[in-house]
């Protein structure tokens, strides 16, 4: 470096990031200074910028282009990843008003930190250097720690912010340790250079077991077991739309960035991480259909659901090809379209004194609100991978990919825990339609959810009727892998 | 044998001669600032001060710390015996650590290292730790609530601080204390950073625990804060530890602002007097100040002295730092 | 180099048995207060490797701050440590079992290093840093911050803003009826807004 020569680096890349950067810090001001009336103010902008942030995504060209002395990478793939995220957010942000206004939780601060978060999990999904990696995944989860504790003066919300920080920074810590274990023995945290450093040389202990830990400190954050242990507690206190976020853009973030860190540097150890990955994928599979068994609470069902699809999600990961990772884009598409649904229900799931979470309380919904029934109805088919729903097609994609990559094994054994994990989606149906109504559910759903609530079941009903344009990005958007 | 005492037995020796001179040097000079401080206290009160031991009761000092010395040390009940000893040992060592890399003329600096003023800050950084743990160790109410409104605002200090340092910096371009010197050959930087020079001065205040911010010691509310259990030697060791850390704030001000060792004009009657008398100098008229201020100014209550340091200071130093960088980049005066 | 090595293996010695005393010592500010001399005898390793910034760093921001906090807070807390220890047992075999499989993967991964498995390790490190006689480690550190990591640097900008938010959001309340001081409106304020004078004529009163 001769005379400390700075070239600026290539900014049109990180423009989203940029754009959702600065419009939180500009949304903070606007707060801060407008106090809580703001906070559909607030709320508006957040979503109004991320639908900016959203439109320069797309208008980035698909080649694979680095910047920040490639540290940042975008193509075609972080693309189709983060126009998931920002919908997740997006959307989220809109049924979250209603439930903000009832709850008394309108403060401004909501929408800034969800952007936050949002800015987070696009840095993640665009981490080309273990650090990078690190600071995406850190601003995201730090924000997702408060806004799980957002309703201080609930126990529950407390708690599972606590819960949620304490887990959190220990997986932190494991994934911090096992990128610096990589760094150490291949003195360097950037990908690209990770990656040619183990197609070349014999690869050591060392970085192997930073893989592990790198890995495991991954697994955490899209819940995986034997990492799941926070994920039902943390569901379940949260305030509901906080529980809805958690189960969409942030693991679809995760997953993005689970699938970039093992297909970027670390191709040449596949047959080192695909055990790893078999493994999470089979225990989240099982656990996930088993424990969702006697649930009673339904975000906390929603919970073990979760562990389960990601669980199924990895089984396309497992498989390493680029169906395999076509697959998982896939499902998490259709997984977050089918949370959106669910989530609007649970969130019209309420009577004069408040939030009802008990799955009982949808008891003879089919008679007291018809429509929300027969959408939660074919939401729940859907989850459990019933034909011809988008869920069948997820789980449709990612067993064959893995078939065809000759784990057979683990396509049966998804396929078992499958119909295990039915059960328990056909109990909230026969709930809804054969038990006797509860105290009724009070009928108006607010506009934004019934849209919500509508988009996503016909989107899962319709789906197999022309699935091409999700099948062909997401398509393209693996093959940017290999 | 030979090779290893020139190799490291001399320069060791060298370097604790030098030690040595400075923390006598110091020490002696204390000995007199203390009864500064004290007539010019009196002054402003129409008193006379001290004016018994000795002529102009010059001697004081010396009397007060024969009877500290000789006192027996009580140690309270209850107390945590080996922090409470630490406490005013700490306060002690590290007031004098700091002396270590100021230049007091040109090269005479016991250890002229790269980070000069980072150790300075740190050190001082540091002091917060005597009165803590001095005031959790005595096992007593006031000198708790005097240890713990002390670390609050130390902490709160030293962020002013760190940034009035890095406006400095900025503009010297080098961490070392005898650069930031030679860089106001020109002219002194209490002129162009004016403003930084008043919240430095300030915040040397309310860091060294000086009134109008001796909250942590104030005798009118915590009896005498965390110094209330302390008696004898430890007690001695609390007072010269205050006031070589005031002392040492004196010089850092001289040096950041005052041109150190630099005579005001660099012509004919100036430059003939030795860096060393204008260092000295300099310093004495800021211990001035310091005593003034102790003269004059009522103690800040707790939520202002929070007050202050939070929202004025704190912001207003943020903007000077990136009002000095882009003056600096915008006129193109940025040093090397 | 005899002055350099006597000094190495006292600041290890101390920051190992500080270290230990941090989980050992039975009152918690003790245990702080083993943890910043855990600190300092740290930033001393770092001053022997030649990265005096980094150490003067480590002192200013852990000793100076973060490690008051921590003492601050503790000592306004009232642990009771023997209950706190009572389920301490419990946990030592499975601290124990993952404390040696850390141990054993470091033995692993030294071993694995020390035989020269790692060669391309370093490979890639000599890239662009200047070499440390010619520039001081502020400057070095200062030129790779702001350029290549310039965006990492910012990202950790965003970290910490979040935290600052967080602490707030989920701290700040503006209880209501508590009276602040308005120093604007004591500043501005007259005397004809505060004294009213009132010719009292004697034996009348108000």
């Amino acid at each position: 470096m001769s005379s400390g020569e700075f070239i600026s680096p290539d900014l049109m890349p990180a423009m989203p990031e940029l754009i959702l950067a600065c419009g939180a810090m500009a949304l903070l001001m606007l707060g801060v200074f407008r106090g809580d009336q703001s906070t559909r103010l607030v709320t508006l902008l957040s979503v109004g910028l991320m639908i900016v942030a959203g439109g320069f995504v797309l208008a980035q060209g698909d080649a694979r282009v680095e910047t920040f002395s490639g540290s940042f990478v975008v193509d075609a793939f972080s693309h189709y990843a983060k126009i998931l995220i920002l919908l997740g957010s997006s959307v989220i942000l809109l049924m979250a008003r209603d439930y903000q206004r009832r709850e008394n939780m309108e403060r401004f601060e909501f929408p800034v930190l969800v952007l936050l978060a949002t800015l987070g999990m696009l840095m993640m999904v665009s981490a080309n250097d273990l650090i990078a990696l690190y600071m995406g995944l850190e601003l995201q989860s730090l924000a997702l720690y408060v806004i799980a504790a957002f309703k201080r003066d609930s126990e529950r919300s407390t708690e599972a912010g606590l819960k949620y920080f304490v887990l959190g920074a220990l997986a932190s810590g494991i994934l911090l340790y096992g990128a610096s274990l990589i760094y150490g023995f291949a003195g360097t945290t950037n990908f690209t250079a990770l990656a040619s450093l183990m197609g070349a040389a014999e690869t050591s202990i060392g970085l192997i077991f930073g893989l592990v830990f790198l890995a495991a400190g991954l697994a955490f954050k899209i819940s995986a077991v034997p990492f799941h242990m926070w994920t039902p507690d943390v569901y379940e206190g949260a305030p509901t739309p906080v529980t809805a976020l958690f189960a969409s853009a942030p693991k679809v973030a995760a997953m993005a960035l689970f699938i970039r860190v093992l297909m970027g540097p670390m191709p040449g150890l596949s047959g080192e991480w695909q055990q790893i990955i078999v493994f999470l994928s089979i225990a989240s599979m099982v656990l996930g259909a088993v424990a969702a068994i006697g649930q009673s609470n339904i975000k906390r069902l929603m919970a073990y659901s979760s562990i389960g699809h990601m669980g199924f999600a990895l089984v396309g990961l497992a498989a390493g090809t680029p169906e395999g990772i076509q697959g998982v884009l896939i499902y998490m598409a259709i997984y977050v379209a089918m949370n959106f649904g669910v989530f609007g229900c649970i969130l019209a799931m309420r009577d004069k004194q408040g939030m009802l979470e008990n799955i009982n309380d949808l008891a003879g919904l089919g008679r007291t609100n018809p429509m929300m029934a027969l959408a939660l109805a074919l939401l729940m088919f859907s989850l459990a991978g019933i034909p011809p729903l988008a869920g069948f097609f997820a789980k449709f994609y990612v067993f064959l990919a893995a078939i065809q990559a000759g784990l057979y094994a683990l396509a049966v054994i998804g396929v078992l825990a499958s119909v295990v994990g039915a059960f328990y989606y056909l109990r909230i149906i026969k709930i809804m339609y054969f038990d006797a109504p509860a105290d009724a559910i009070e009928a108006p759903m607010s506009g934004e959810l019934r849209l919500v609530v509508g988009a996503s079941a016909l989107f899962t009903l319709f789906f197999f009727l022309y699935p091409a344009p999700i099948l062909s990005v997401a398509e393209h958007a693996a093959t940017a892998l290999f | 044998m030979a090779e290893l005492w020139w190799d490291y037995g001399w320069p060791l020796t060298i370097m604790v001669g030098q030690s040595l001179l400075v923390i006598v040097g110091v020490l002696v000079a204390l000995a007199f600032l203390l009864l500064a401080d004290r007539k010019i206290w009196a002054a402003v009160q129409l008193r006379r001060g001290p004016n018994v031991v000795g002529p102009f009761g010059l001697w004081q000092s010396f009397a007060d710390f024969f009877k500290f010395a000789l006192k027996e040390v009580i140690i309270p009940d209850g107390a945590n015996k080996g922090v409470f000893l630490l406490a005013p040992l700490l306060t002690f060592v590290l007031a004098f650590m700091g002396w270590a890399v100021i230049p007091f003329a040109e090269g005479w600096v016991v250890a002229d290292i790269n980070v000069g003023i980072l150790y300075v800050f740190a050190v001082s950084s540091l002091g917060v730790y005597g009165v803590v743990m001095g005031g959790w160790a005595s096992n007593s109410k006031y000198p708790f609530l005097g240890g713990l409104r002390s670390a609050a605002q130390m902490v709160s200090y030293e962020v002013s601080i760190g940034f009035v340092i890095i406006t400095v910096l900025l503009c010297v371009g080098s961490l070392n204390l005898s650069d930031i010197v030679r860089a106001q050959e020109n002219i002194w930087f209490f002129i162009p950073l004016f403003p930084m020079f008043v919240i430095f001065f300030i915040s040397a205040l309310a860091e060294t625990n000086r009134p109008p911010f001796d909250l942590p010691e104030a005798e009118s509310e915590l009896v005498a804060g965390y110094q209330t259990e302390y008696s004898s030697t430890p007690f001695l060791l609390f007072m010269i530890g205050e006031y070589a850390n005031i002392v040492l704030m004196c010089a850092m001000i001289v040096i950041l602002f005052l041109g150190g060792w630099l005579p005001p004009f660099d012509i004919a009657p100036f430059n003939w007097i030795p860096g060393i008398f204008w260092f000295v100098g300099k310093m004495l008229l800021i211990f001035f100040m310091f005593a003034m201020v102790k003269a004059f100014v009522p103690r800040y209550r707790y939520d202002q002295l929070m007050r202050l340091g939070w929202k004025v200071f704190l912001p207003f130093s943020l903007v000077w730092v990136v009002v000095t960088a882009g003056a600096l980049v915008a006129f193109d005066w940025v040093p090397a | 180099m005899i002055v350099q090595a006597l000094a190495f293996y006292l600041f290890a010695a101390v920051t190992v048995a500080a270290a230990f005393m941090v989980i050992v010592a039975r009152n918690p500010v003790h245990s702080v207060l083993f943890l910043i001399l855990t600190f300092f005898n740290a930033a001393g390793l770092f001053v022997l490797i030649g990265a005096e910034f980094l150490a003067m760093i480590l002192v200013v921001v852990y000793v100076g701050a973060v490690a008051v906090l921590f003492l601050f807070v503790v000592m306004m807390l009232d642990i009771d440590f023997v209950e706190l220890r009572q389920g301490f047992l419990q946990y030592v075999p499975i601290g124990a079992v993952i404390g040696l499989i850390l141990v054993a993967e470091l033995i692993l991964v030294i071993g694995a290093n020390s035989a020269g498995d790692a060669s391309a390790a370093g490979s890639a490190l000599s890239s662009s840093f200047p070499p440390v006689s010619e520039v001081s480690n502020t400057d070095a550190l200062g030129r790779l911050i702001y350029t290549e990591y310039a965006y990492l640097f910012e990202a950790a900008g965003m970290v910490l803003l979040v935290a600052m938010i967080g602490a707030i959001v989920l701290t700040l309340r503006q209880r209501p009826g508590v009276r602040k001081q308005n120093i604007s409106a004591q500043v501005s304020r007259r005397r004809e807004d505060g004294v009213e004078l009132r010719d009292v004529k004697p034996g009348q009163g108000i």
